[in-house]
């Protein structure tokens, strides 16, 4: 690999070590203390590393360097004496002796605590995942800032308040016991998946190709993240590999759905040679390991869902699955979308008609989605009402995607 | 909106209580396309659940009664909690009970808000 693209590469995926690490070590109290330590040693590699060029072992070398720092920090500053080692984990005798841990073994163990201490529902939702990609994935505040187009004073402040916060809260870094896991796996997966989320749907007014990459970027946070979890004996639940199965299926249609201009790839009109087989028998391999007890958690259901549109072929069979699996998930947890979702499903298995009454009695009259829906099941029964309704959800739709595939389906309603 | 009960009473000691394997299955798929299209409403406050068709009754004196009560001709056969503006509108609903054709009768009740 070229050193200008082993560098960045190298950064993210140490930096968020040895963040965790430190945190791990200072509490939450201290975290920007971790933070200038381990930025301070990056400063110090990008400066000697464009004089000297790479070490021989870049990491070895970042995790000496950031060892060392933190140990004359330690020496250097009096009020660790009196304030920080009240807090430090594994404090020894001396500041001397204060094992800074970057095993394998620690490094896993400090992400854990941390993905914990970060989704806190003491904070918001968008909070947690701002401080997710910051913290737990090493994004800098800019990278941060175009994910979720806006800019770095934001996304700057929406940060510091979450840290305040959990620092209010005297949120503890620490590993989540039997009890805390099962009353906080399910906020976790939730930041997971809205992490996923934000990548996988969000229809950006970037660049296109910085878009793709940064879209993916954080798919594949989200996944780390979420096997972190399984890598865990004990947070490897059957809901933590269902999500996991979950977001390999949806993300095995990543290529197949934009073309080159951006533009959103309908499921119908995908080419399915380039579906991700790979990452389609990884979720299948998941979503068997999730299999077991007897919770049907959300994201069993959804990665059910999934699994059945890695099918791309028709068959009464894979739209009557995809039904009772968007009934139990509506039974489950209400959203609009599986509502929609579950009546285009029927109307693949009962007939357009019994779902145009079904539809009717759905009243999500502010969603383009809802007439995008009625448009497809009037359309062959009554197109005038079709186009009705498809205009009606072209004058809803806010994103130039959604605006564009409501525009085709006129066009190829008219023609 | 209010809250209804939805009591679906069945006749368990006639010969249609126990289906085959191929009427339950054909039988299934109605219920839960039911209970999906009230949930798709945002209207399902408490699915149902499965419940056997052994049974007690309890009555004074600490009698005991095995079997579900069937002195009248239907006992229990599920029970759901619904969202519904008014009876009208809960009727409605109870009226694409698919078990309805099988004999049943759905039994709805408005919850009675307390103060």
């Amino acid at each position: 690999m070229e050193e200008r693209e082993l560098i960045p590469k190298v950064f993210r995926t140490e930096y968020r070590k040895i963040v965790a690490v430190l945190c791990y070590l200072f509490g939450i109290e201290h975290i920007e203390i971790a933070e200038d330590i381990v930025s301070d040693t990056f400063l110090a590699a990008t400066e000697l590393w464009s004089i000297k060029g790479l070490p021989e072992n870049p990491t070895a070398w970042l995790y000496t360097v950031a060892k060392n720092k933190t140990k004359n920090y330690l020496k250097r500053n009096s009020f660790f004496e009196q304030k920080l080692s009240a807090d430090i984990k594994y404090l020894t005798q001396k500041t001397e002796e204060i094992e800074i841990d970057l095993s394998g073994k620690n490094i896993a163990d400090s992400q854990l605590a941390m993905i914990f201490t970060v989704c806190n529902p003491a904070i918001s939702s968008e909070a947690q995942v701002a401080l997710a990609l910051n913290l737990l994935c090493g994004f800098g505040i800019q990278e941060i800032a175009d994910a979720f187009l806006t800019n770095k004073e934001v996304i700057y402040k929406r940060i510091n308040r979450a840290k305040e916060k959990l620092k209010e809260a005297n949120i503890k870094i620490e590993q989540p016991t039997v009890s805390e896991i099962n009353n906080r796996l399910d906020s976790v997966l939730t930041t997971i998946y809205l992490l996923f989320s934000e990548g996988y749907y969000s229809t950006g007014r970037r660049p296109e190709s910085q878009n793709t990459i940064l879209r993916k970027d954080l798919c594949e946070e989200a996944k780390r993240l979420c096997y972190l979890l399984i890598e865990n004996a004990s947070t490897n639940k059957p809901s933590v590999n269902a999500l996991f199965a979950l977001m390999s299926f949806h993300s095995s249609r990543f290529d197949a759905r934009t073309n080159d201009d951006g533009e959103t790839i309908l499921y119908e009109e995908q080419d399915e040679t380039l579906w991700n087989q790979e990452l389609i028998e990884l979720g299948t391999h998941f979503l068997n390991l999730a299999s077991t007890g007897n919770i049907v958690s959300k994201y069993h259901l959804e990665a059910g869902i999934a699994y059945w549109h890695t099918q791309k072929q028709d068959s009464s069979e894979k739209w009557e699955n995809i039904l009772q699996l968007y009934n139990a998930l509506l039974i489950l947890e209400y959203s609009p979308i599986a509502a929609l979702n579950r009546t285009f499903a029927l109307a693949k298995t009962n007939g357009k008609k019994e779902a145009i009454i079904e539809a009717e009695k759905l009243h999500l009259a502010d969603y383009h989605f809802y007439y995008s829906l009625l448009g497809n099941l009037y359309t062959g029964i009554d197109n005038k009402k079709a186009l009705e309704h498809f205009q009606t959800a072209l004058n809803l739709a806010h994103s130039s995607a959604d605006k564009a595939t409501i525009s085709k389906n006129i066009d190829r309603l008219l023609n | 909106m209010n809250e209804f009960l939805l009591v679906i009473h069945r006749d368990l000691t006639s010969v249609d209580a126990k289906p085959s394997p191929e009427q339950m299955q054909a039988a299934i798929k109605p219920f839960q396309d039911w209970i999906g299209g009230i949930a798709a409403q945002n209207k399902l406050v408490a699915p149902p659940k499965r419940w056997d068709s052994d049974g007690r009754v309890v009555k004074e004196n600490n009698t005991v009664i095995n079997g579900p009560y069937a002195e009248i001709k239907e006992s229990i056969g599920g029970m759901l909690i619904i969202r519904a503006n008014d009876y009208d509108e809960a009727v409605e609903i109870a009226k694409g009970c698919p078990i309805l054709q099988w004999g049943a009768k759905v039994e709805v009740r408005m919850a009675v808000v307390t103060a």
